[in-house]
């Protein structure tokens, strides 16, 4: 029988049925899933990187070693691992070796809607694009086979659609695959000047034969109606267009984002009046048609932001669209926040109740920038903040004493490191607080090198944090607990007044740890109606009538809502 | 036929658990299943959708508005927010709990009053249950979904076995019970 998967599943399995023996990832959503499946399987050696670049320098090392091997990551993860990635497209691999990067169109969990088949077009290496679990299996498998016969990295390009939607799939076997011999081979794998050189134009001629193959291969496929109008289209994007369109159209679905097929798609075109490109984000494949002379109608209808869908193409193709009603007043939205009993909502309460300026970063701690906190002031990219601080206060230095950085414990590990040695070496007077709640939060409870776990489960060295900022030449570096706000709040004045560069770790577990004990729901008696508990943004209390009430479902007894009541209203239960 | 079932929730309601447990119940008639989820950043709280659509071909895993078959709303507001994704005709199932979104608990919006009956006047089918108090009935808060599978399971035409079984298989065996319970108390509701 099929078995329902996750596209993330699927192309785990379609790893463990390839054979591969190394995969190391970094988490990001949407694409984690992928690694946490694959730590399943006991015959892959599977890892949690600190970063995508290191993940990939790990599979690219495992590659030429001879195995088959595996690194994942969401689409700004490529932009880190966009380093090694560019130069083994000259080198070339031994054992096959795989990434897959999932888009996130409509930026359901992320800070920019980047079109990631630059990347592959940039380091010209060949990029396969499914659009259903079944797929996902299928084009990984046969990727490694691409790999090893055209001697390069390839690219699986995921979508939150993809990546988050599970369809059937058809398992098989693994397929043993023993290591390649390694053989010593400067030529192909010391990327010096005059090695480079030569293998630039392997790189430029191997381009060209994935083009030809790319003609023929049963990955880009043809459905005839015998219509006039002719789709081409991709990925997610294929599915929308067949529940809209139906048969009234045909379709060329192209399963190699990269290099595109030249003769495939005119022939195509030759046999319609009308030729629609269908694809998300950035027109890449209009690009393509329109640089062949093909005359395509694409993103002048459907434009570069955000998800398509079947509703869209469905309006915009043949001005139809489903009748439905609709609420008759005004729905508030419903923003994510940070959850009842989260660590990091004392340290951004103390941030904003002093009117700090906070340089931000990636993770659930980015959510301290919402009301009614509304304390972060910028968020780039992961470890941004750090390096952003200093810059902040390079640029202003009296402002440094009311100016943080805050960074997750695996954000700092992922690339919040280097801005602190920057820091260090570059003398300004930084206050960096690292909000530690021993788990990669947003993305599900990643273990990361801080925690002292792996991603199989098992105890392991774990980086000291306090010892780490002293031997980069910090300092001042204390510790608080993030529960006791009094304290938190008091570190945040002191080191900002400090005269040298200082970090503050703010440790608390996640509240959504399971090994996290919590104390019983708190009440609130005779409340005054201050509101200084609704400053909190603590999902748990919410305003009835104009009094304070706390749910005891979601409450886990934290206190610090007990420690803002200025008349001392709340407290536990009697 | 596609048929099309939209779940709609607060982050944290456990809406991904009724989705696994509508797909293994599907899977069993051995149809066509997808199921589409947002992880992340809509877990926080947030509002969130899931999708499950079913039949002899399923291509696009998701439901845009005008297409759902059965929404079932874990939460009033949220049920407010995608009545637009009822197909004319569908039928709404729909939790009278209501969870105040933080412009609300902040005071920069209201929540809307009476949706249920407002729901009603656009001429929708809608059963609306107290599911919270049929899980605490049942023994805990959070079975509430599995409450609402067991209203759902009255408008699907699947055995109550591939119910009991689908919660075998979805639920960790310690709340194997308890989640019968507030399923068999959701179908008598």
């Amino acid at each position: 029988m099929k078995k329902l998967m996750l596209g993330n599943e699927a192309v785990a399995r379609g790893l463990y049925e390839a054979g591969v023996t190394v995969v190391s990832s970094y988490p990001g959503t949407p694409s984690t899933e992928i690694t946490e499946f694959v730590a399943n399987y006991n015959e892959i050696k599977a890892e949690w990187a600190p970063n995508e670049k290191v993940a990939a320098e790990v599979a690219f090392g495992a590659s030429f070693a001879g195995a088959r091997s595996f690194f994942g990551m969401k689409h700004v993860g490529l932009n880190v691992a966009a380093d090694p990635l560019y130069t083994a497209a000259y080198t070339g691999v031994n054992g096959g070796c795989v990434l897959a990067v999932a888009d996130d169109p409509g930026m359901h969990s992320s800070q920019n809607e980047q079109d990631s088949r630059h990347h592959a077009i940039a380091a010209k290496v060949p990029m396969l694009e499914p659009s259903d679990s079944e797929e996902c299996l299928l084009f990984t498998k046969k990727a490694y086979e691409i790999s090893e016969e055209f001697d390069t990295p390839v690219i699986i390009r995921l979508s939150t659609r993809v990546s988050h939607s599970q369809s059937l799939c058809e398992l098989s076997e693994r397929d043993e695959i023993p290591n390649k011999p390694y053989i010593k081979n400067p030529a192909k794998y010391v990327m010096m000047p005059a090695n480079a050189k030569s293998r630039h134009v392997f790189v430029e001629e191997r381009t060209e034969k994935l083009r030809a193959y790319a003609e023929t291969s049963p990955l880009n496929s043809v459905t005839d109606n015998n219509t006039k109008i002719g789709v081409i289209t991709a990925g997610a994007a294929y599915t929308y267009a067949v529940q809209a369109l139906g048969d009234s159209v045909s379709y060329l679905k192209l399963g190699f984002a990269n290099p595109l097929p030249v003769k495939l798609i005119e022939n195509f075109a030759k046999k319609y009046e009308k030729i629609y490109v269908i694809e998300e984000l950035d027109g890449i494949i209009e690009s393509h048609c329109k640089n062949l002379g093909i005359n395509v109608i694409g993103k002048e209808l459907f434009g570069y932001l955000g998800e398509l869908s079947q509703e869209i193409i469905a309006e915009k193709i043949l001005g139809e669209k489903l009748p439905y009603d609709e609420f008759s007043e005004a729905v508030p939205v419903r923003p994510p926040v940070m959850c009842a009993g989260c660590p990091h909502r004392g340290v951004f309460y103390a941030l904003s109740k002093n009117k700090i300026r906070v340089s931000g970063d990636i993770g659930c701690y980015t959510l301290g920038a919402s009301a009614p906190l509304s304390s972060v002031d910028t968020t780039l990219c992961m470890g941004a903040s750090v390096s952003g601080l200093h810059g902040f206060n390079l640029a202003d230095p009296e402002g440094a004493s009311k100016t943080v950085a805050v960074i997750g414990d695996s954000t700092f590990m992922h690339s919040g490191i280097t801005g602190l040695v920057n820091i260090a070496y570059n003398q300004t007077n930084s206050t960096v607080i690292v909000l530690d709640n021993s788990i990669t939060g947003m993305t599900g409870h990643q273990q990361n090198p801080s925690t002292g776990i792996n991603l199989k489960g098992d105890v392991t060295a774990a980086v000291d944090i306090e010892s780490l900022c002293k031997a980069i030449g910090i300092k001042c570096v204390r510790v608080v607990d993030p529960y006791n706000l009094a304290e938190t709040e008091a570190a945040i004045v002191e080191e900002l007044s400090a005269p040298e560069a200082s970090v503050i770790i703010a440790r608390r577990p996640c509240a959504l740890l399971k090994y996290v004990k919590h104390k019983p729901a708190l009440v609130i008696n005779d409340c005054k109606g201050c509101k200084m508990c609704l400053k909190l943004g603590c999902p748990a209390i919410s305003n009835k009538g104009g009094k304070a009430v706390i749910d005891a479902v979601q409450c886990v007894g934290c206190g610090i809502c007990s420690e803002v009541c200025r008349f001392g209203c709340i407290g536990g239960v009697n | 036929m596609v048929k099309s079932i939209m779940i709609v929730g607060v982050g944290g309601q456990g809406t991904l658990l009724a989705s696994r447990l509508i797909a293994n119940v599907l899977q069993n008639k051995g149809v066509d299943v997808k199921v589409s989820e947002v992880h992340g950043m809509s877990q926080r709280g947030g509002s969130v959708v899931t999708y499950v659509k079913y039949g002899e071909k399923v291509t696009s895993p998701v439901i845009n508005r005008g297409e759902a078959d059965i929404i079932i709303a874990f939460e009033q507001l949220e049920a407010a927010r995608y009545v637009s994704y009822l197909k004319k005709g569908g039928k709404m199932i729909v939790s009278t709990q209501k969870i105040d979104p933080m412009p609300v608990i902040t005071g920069n919006a209201s929540y809307p009053e009476e949706i249920i009956e407002k729901i009603k006047a656009l001429g929708i089918d809608i059963t609306a249950v107290d599911a919270l108090d049929s899980a605490l009935q049942a023994g805990s808060a959070k079975a509430s979904n599995v409450v609402l599978m067991g209203v759902l399971s009255k408008v699907m035409d699947s055995p109550i076995e591939a119910w009991m079984k689908a919660i075998e298989e979805c639920v960790p065996a310690k709340f194997i019970e308890l989640n019968k319970k507030a399923f068999d108390l959701g179908k008598n509701i």
